[in-house]
């Protein structure tokens, strides 16, 4: 299983990312995208990370989706620094013989992203405001039904 | 006295207003626990910053670890609010 582990603060694009996936020969590729969602004057999200840390801990959830799913390859893409509304944040994606497989891992590749990796966003709106995003208990609901 | 790395993330970096900080920690203070409230003492930053420790998460040497988790041979703690990847 070949998992591609990205965090960088350069754009990413999806395409190309699945066309790899696909080029491994499974019969199934699911991805998730995730995008900065505007809206009450929002203007960008500023992604902060433990440098030290987050690489290890998206190998960790890729290794405990490959142990739970039978992959072919996974990329998880994570960007950092300052994204406007609009922008990719990040993308996981699985490449499975199956396609139950595919989608699974990749529903778990993004509920424990958000729940079990260290990032932090920060709002930045258009009339100078900042706001630390708070934790959703949806959030913490949805990784739990992996456990 | 153990020295200790300290790593501030995200709110907590702002109230305390550094991303990180040595300090000598003494021997009563023992989980990380202690640790935030032995912190929230050095100031106002630091008292906002763990003022509600149901907020605070933290890892030790970069694996994610509960509050009462032992701090005795951890090289390096960062202490943060719950994350909001993804």
């Amino acid at each position: 299983m070949i998992a591609d582990i990205r965090v960088q603060e350069a754009p990413f694009d999806p395409g190309a990312e699945l066309l790899a996936l696909e080029a491994l020969g499974g019969g199934a590729v699911a991805s998730f995208t995730g995008i900065v969602r505007g809206g009450d004057g929002l203007e960008a999200l500023v992604l902060e990370h433990h440098p030290t840390m987050t690489m290890k801990a998206i190998r960790v959830i890729c290794e405990t989706a490959a142990a739970r799913w039978p992959l072919l390859g996974i990329v998880a893409i994570h960007r950092v620094g300052p994204l406007s509304v609009g922008e990719r944040i990040v993308l996981v994606a699985a490449a499975s013989p199956h396609r139950a497989a595919a989608l699974e891992a990749t529903a778990f590749l993004i509920d424990w992203l958000k729940t079990r990796a260290p990032f932090w966003k920060q709002e930045r709106f258009a009339d100078g405001r900042t706001s630390w995003v708070e934790a959703r208990a949806e959030d913490d609901a949805a990784a739990a039904r992996w456990d | 006295m153990a020295t200790l790395s300290l790593l501030y993330f995200a709110r907590v970096r702002e109230a305390i207003g550094l991303d990180g900080e040595a300090v000598d920690v003494p021997a009563d203070v023992t989980t990380v626990a202690d640790l935030a409230a032995w912190l929230a003492a050095r100031g106002s930053g630091y008292a906002d910053a763990f003022a509600d420790l149901t907020r605070l998460r933290a890892a030790i040497d970069d694996r994610f670890v509960a509050l009462d988790a032992p701090i005795a041979g951890a090289r390096e703690v960062a202490l943060f609010p719950p994350v909001t990847g993804g």
